[in-house]
């Protein structure tokens, strides 16, 4: 009984464990993407792997290096 | 107040705001946070060619007009804001405060053109003011002119008279 109970804190602390670590991860660094705002207040998003996102994103990491550089 | 003061404003009202460059749609820089200029062309160079570009990625010609563009990354994100003539661009930190980041931007947009907009105005009322001023003064000081010619040349006489 008292070995089963173990097990379960065990698995729980675990699971937790993994869980923050996943959450820290998403958080820490933040998913790449392109947003486009257009005068009628639509917006469209593109991620990297869509051609749109392939074209854009290498700009703004090219600008963001030279800034900080 | 002019566009680098503008820009400075903005620095320092943003914290988020790393560095920021005012320029013309054709890529021309009025004025950036940069201390060295190639810096600040680099950046403006760059926002218009992620405008065109994502102009094109759009596709459609009967699409709405773009006005802002967010390109975020894991080392911080670049924004623009553009309008028919001018645009802004600014680099920030990772995680950025949004909304806040394209408001400020857009009051500094806002502001240059009161600014443009006022000199404008101010030039035209000058090329309005300055013909009919220069008319009235070249009378004036013809006449003052001669007048002034005249009594120096009685003085004179009297001079010699005397």
């Amino acid at each position: 009984m008292r070995a089963r109970s173990a097990f379960a804190a065990l698995g729980l602390s675990a699971g937790a464990a993994a869980a923050a670590a996943l959450w820290l991860r998403r958080g820490g660094s933040p998913r790449e993407h392109v947003d486009l705002y257009f005068a009628d207040g639509s917006m469209v998003s593109f991620v990297p792997g869509s051609p749109e996102g392939d074209r854009l994103l290498p700009i703004a990491r090219r600008v963001l290096a030279a800034a900080r550089g | 107040m002019d566009a680098a003061q503008a820009l400075a404003d903005l620095t320092e009202i943003s914290a988020q705001i790393e560095a920021a460059v005012l320029a013309r749609a054709d890529g021309s820089v009025v004025a950036s946070t940069f201390r060295q200029e190639g810096r600040g062309e680099d950046l403006a160079r760059a926002a218009v060619e992620l405008v065109a570009a994502a102009g094109e990625a759009r596709g459609n010609s009967g699409a709405p007009e773009l006005v802002q563009i967010q390109a975020a990354t894991p080392r911080g994100s670049f924004f623009i804001v553009r309008d028919g003539g001018h645009v802004v661009a600014a680099v920030t930190g990772s995680k950025p405060t949004v909304g806040l980041v394209f408001y400020d931007l857009k009051t500094c947009l806002a502001l240059e053109h009161a600014q443009a907009e006022k000199a404008e105005k101010s030039a035209k009322a000058d090329k309005a003011e300055k013909p009919a001023a220069t008319k009235e003064n070249i009378g004036k000081a013809t006449t003052s002119r001669k007048r002034t010619a005249t009594k120096k040349k009685d003085a004179d006489d009297g001079d010699e008279s005397s």
